[in-house]
């Protein structure tokens, strides 16, 4: 039986859905097998950031109305072996799907595949609950804002309500250089404030803007940080007993250079 | 060698920020974030779970009635917000000291 993983966040674009590409894609990289759920109806983005849009014949509400089997509508990455995507429909909403249809679905994947990750909607309406209805597991993402952390707050607070006991945190876009001038929120601080475990910190990076225009996400990009990170948080995710990825590790010859004559970008 | 670069490091840091301005209430707009989003969700966080105010009503009529007999139904406990803090404001209608005290210090 495979784990049933939602990831969510309360704010809106703080990273979900690059979180769940990301993640899905390191793990199938270490070999497990993986089904990605968009399930964000009416506004799916999940197939554009795994560039598979282009391949999509049946979507998640097909399945449930019965138009196909779920078989049918997953759509296999050829790039990568093991990593399988259900599409959202974009044309219906929310309502299209009862939370007792997405455990059915995520139960069926979870026989078949080692990771179930659904990306969740923003918001905290049917569309959070359905995504969250069949999950054990869930990944909050944040950016280090306060609205976005408020909202993460209200969102650990529904999800304890809704039996899933330990919510994992992902902090997303943190610019290291403005955290050690004071500019943006301390990590210790923002756990602190949560109180809830700490799955990994993503840097702020140019080369996601590139990977979403191509359909490649950043983990298949060696010389990208946050991507780096991603394939760091994956192997924590999994169970493997890592010290958070360091956001201050100097990369390359340049990087250690700068470190040391204490410049840095950021 | 490392330590003294790392001090001098946060020294001139600092003087950058204060330089700077860091924002008119002259700290790091780090430690603001984290000062309004702590207030924000003592708020929050109390609505969300109704029960809690009144699980410390009915605390706060435990202890108090060692002390003294109150008037329950006319009791109010609610949070209320100064500008930079958040109180706990209890309004406890007394009836009658009592004159022997049997509080839990006791
Ligand atoms: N670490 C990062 N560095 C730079 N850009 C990022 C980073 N993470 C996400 N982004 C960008 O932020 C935008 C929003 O990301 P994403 O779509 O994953 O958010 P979301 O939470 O799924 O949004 P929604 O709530 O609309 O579903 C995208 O353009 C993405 O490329
Ligand atoms: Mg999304």
């Amino acid at each position: 039986m495979g784990e049933v993983i939602v990831v969510t966040s309360g704010k809106g674009g703080v990273g979900k859905t690059t979180t769940t590409a990301n993640l899905g894609m390191s793990l199938a990289l270490l070999g497990h097998r993986v089904a990605l759920v968009d399930a964000d109806i009416g506004l799916r983005n999940l197939d554009i950031v795994l560039g598979l849009e282009n391949r999509i014949v049946y979507d998640l509400v097909d399945v449930v109305e019965g138009f196909c089997r779920l078989k049918q509508a997953l759509i296999k990455d050829k790039r990568l072996d093991g990593l399988s995507l259900l599409p959202a429909a974009q044309t219906r909403d929310k309502s299209a799907v009862s939370p007792e249809q997405m455990r059915n679905i995520c139960a069926e994947l979870a026989r078949e595949y080692d990771y179930v990750l659904v990306d969740s909607p923003a918001g905290i309406e049917q569309g959070f609950r359905n995504a969250a209805a069949a999950a054990r597991r869930a990944i909050i993402v944040s950016t280090p804002e306060v609205m976005a952390v408020r909202d993460a707050d209200r969102v650990i607070g529904l999800l304890e309500a809704m039996t899933i006991r330990e919510p994992e945190l992902i902090i997303n876009r943190v610019r290291p250089a403005m955290v050690r001038r004071g500019d943006m929120m301390d990590i210790d601080d923002i756990i602190d404030i949560l109180a809830i475990e700490l799955l990994g910190v993503v840097p702020e990076d140019d080369a996601m803007l590139v990977s979403g225009n191509r359909g490649e996400p950043a983990v298949l990009n060696g010389s990208s940080r946050a991507g780096e990170a991603f394939r760091h948080i994956a192997r924590r995710l999994r169970g493997e007993n890592l010290p958070l990825y360091d956001l201050e590790r100097p990369r390359g010859v340049l990087g250690r250079i700068r470190r040391l004559v204490g410049v840095e970008r950021g | 060698m490392s330590g003294a670069r790392e001090r001098l490091g946060k020294v001139l840091r600092g003087l950058a920020g204060w330089a700077r301005g860091a924002g008119w209430r002259g700290r790091p707009s780090g430690l603001l974030a984290r000062e309004r989003l702590r207030l924000v969700l003592v708020h929050d966080r109390t609505s969300t779970s109704p029960g809690l105010l009144e699980m410390l009503r009915e605390d706060l009529i435990d202890v108090i009635s060692g002390y003294m007999e109150i008037d329950r139904d006319g009791m109010e406990v609610s949070l209320s917000r100064a500008s930079d803090s958040v109180m706990v404001v209890a309004s406890i209608p007394v009836i009658r000291v009592k004159r022997q005290a049997s509080g839990v210090g006791c």
